[in-house]
């Protein structure tokens, strides 16, 4: 239950039993004023990084940093950036380049920056009924599993994995369906348990297969890169800010002070050290000595003026 | 997996699960929630359920078929609809009511006021016709009579309280939707439910806490409706 380990900070209390009062008396959209003490960042995530309770482990260094309330909701990647984008948060942290370049495309996202990573895995029942134990790719196991017909369980969601399932079946060139392909519409905790119920097999991010491996009889048969698997299977996460010429209401303020307190090496190693049961979820990446200008924009773009 | 609760839950008894303030917190938004919006849809049921038990007006039948309607809204629908209303683009936008306690509150108004304004509806029709003729040969006034007819309506009434608070509390798609299941970093519930809780646990594969959160809820449940039929059972012996 490192999840819910009591967090004894001092004042944190304080800072929660006013945080109905900021919101009742529209705190969030004041940003007059010298500082943003006692506003509320809203922070929309995936199920995916909320459930493994990273956040929660390293938000209550933030809020007393600046005395504010992150209130974090978690949702897919797609309800994420939709919430975003109808200015009802101010702040989104997601796993799905595609979804978050268009995000950016349409103005709506700025001031990007990579955050940290983890892999995705294949993981299935321990008989492993298409046999794919141990294959070097994610898309021969994914024909496997079709040619076998397999049952595999389908986040059905429009969540970052979601993307990603849907990108590796195309990559293997498969059309998923029939019985054995179920889409169930749900979290990434809720694939789990369903695949572990009916033995079946899904693609997990490995900090919530990690997270909840205790709970489930499922085993990974096939690895992401950061156990030496394709690279095909990693999992990138990205922050962005919601455009405050978009929505004038978004606390952009507090969202760049969110940008610039997870994006420093103090929360970087606070998110390397983050463990569930002895093992570490999540990698973090915003730090390089290089410039990696691909991280501010929609991948691929490049400026017609190249002044370089 | 397969759960026995029973083998599951006895050591949750013996080290608490969850951190300090958390269930009390989660117990404490529920209520207050809940609470809030029977309240206050009750304080709207009734004054409609009156003038329509009352009085006759054209499309009384129509109005009387879209209450009984509204008893079966699906909650998701009425928390996507609440959504669209406090979204910041929506016509409350400018409010910030999204992800708060307010908005969760709406939406359970709107789920609880048709079961309460149909049940008292049924249960102030039927008292008796003597009982307002009575009252309004003594001199009574309107208030008068309609405050006697609530008087003998009252565990007709309370009932339908009951099955509003019922349909609030037990609710979990509206307020997720618009309430977004938040607990701040330190484990204090802002706007998750014990419903909403017992989702967010069930989709970790955490069966077990989610089940000690399900007999709070239920025993919370049973207590208000002891409490309810309490009171509407020494109301009636006073008859």
């Amino acid at each position: 239950m490192q999840r819910r380990k009591f967090l004894q900070g001092v004042g944190l209390a304080a800072i929660a039993s006013t945080a109905g009062c900021t919101q009742l008396t529209g705190g969030q959209t004041e940003s007059g004023g010298a500082g943003v003490s006692g506003e509320t960042l809203t922070l929309t995530t995936t199920t995916s990084t909320y459930d493994t309770g990273l956040l929660d482990e390293i938000h209550p260094q933030f809020e007393e940093m600046y005395d504010v309330t992150v209130d974090a909701v978690a949702q897919g990647t797609g309800a994420a950036l939709e919430t975003a984008r109808n200015g009802d948060s101010d702040i989104v942290m997601v796993h799905a380049r595609g979804l978050e370049d268009e995000f950016m495309r349409n103005g709506y996202g700025i001031n990007r920056r990579d955050l940290m990573f983890n892999d995705f895995v294949i993981v299935g029942p321990e008989d492993d009924p298409a046999g794919i134990e141990g294959m070097g790719s994610a898309t021969e196991a994914l024909q496997a599993i079709a040619e076998a017909e397999a049952a595999f369980v389908s986040r059905g969601d429009n969540s970052g994995t979601h993307t990603k399932e849907l990108n590796l079946w195309e990559a293997a060139g498969v059309e998923p369906g029939g019985d054995w392909y179920q889409e169930i519409g749900a979290g990434m905790g809720e694939a789990l348990n369903n695949a572990n119920q009916q033995g079946a097999y899904t693609l997990s991010d490995r900090g919530t297969f990690i997270s909840q491996r205790s709970e489930i009889d499922l085993v990974i048969l096939v690895q992401g890169p950061i156990e030496g698997g394709p690279e095909l299977l990693s999992n990138p996460y990205g922050i962005l800010a919601v455009n405050p010429a978009v929505h004038e209401d978004a606390n952009y303020d507090l969202a760049m002070a969110y940008i610039g307190w997870i994006t420093s090496p103090g929360a970087q190693d606070a998110i390397a050290n983050y463990e569930m049961n002895g093992e570490q979820l999540f990698y973090p990446r915003a730090l390089s000595e290089d410039p990696d200008f691909q991280q501010y924009v929609p991948e691929g773009w490049s400026s017609d003026s190249d002044s370089e | 997996m397969p759960v026995d609760p029973v083998a599951s839950l006895l050591p949750l008894f013996v080290e608490n699960p969850f951190e300090q303030g958390y269930v009390r917190s989660i117990v404490y938004v529920s209520l207050y929630v809940s609470c809030t919006a029977v309240v206050l849809s009750t304080l709207v049921s009734i004054p409609v359920a009156l003038t329509m038990g009352f009085t006759e007006f054209p499309g009384k039948q129509f109005a009387k078929s879209v209450i009984n309607t509204g008893m079966g809204f699906p909650s998701v629908v009425v928390g996507l609809v609440v959504l669209f209303v406090v979204s910041n683009q929506g016509p409350l936008g400018a409010m910030n009511l999204i992800f708060t306690k307010e908005a969760m509150i709406i939406s359970q108004f709107v789920l609880a006021t048709p079961p309460i304004t149909a049940i008292s509806l049924a249960a102030i029709t039927g008292v008796d016709e003597n009982v307002r003729e009575a009252a309004r040969a003594l001199g009574g006034t309107r208030l008068d009579v309609a405050l006697v007819v609530i008087k003998e309506a009252r565990y007709g009434i309370a009932t339908a309280v009951l099955a509003g608070f019922g349909r609030a509390i037990s609710e979990v798609g509206s307020v997720l939707i618009v309430g977004g299941n938040i607990t701040s970093a330190d484990g204090i519930s802002q706007t998750r439910t014990l419903t909403t809780a017992i989702q967010l646990e069930a989709r970790q594969g955490q069966y077990d806490t989610a089940m000690v959160l399900g007999a709070v809820l239920v025993a919370l449940v049973l207590t208000v409706n002891a409490i309810v039929v309490r009171f509407g059972d020494s109301g009636a012996m006073n008859r």
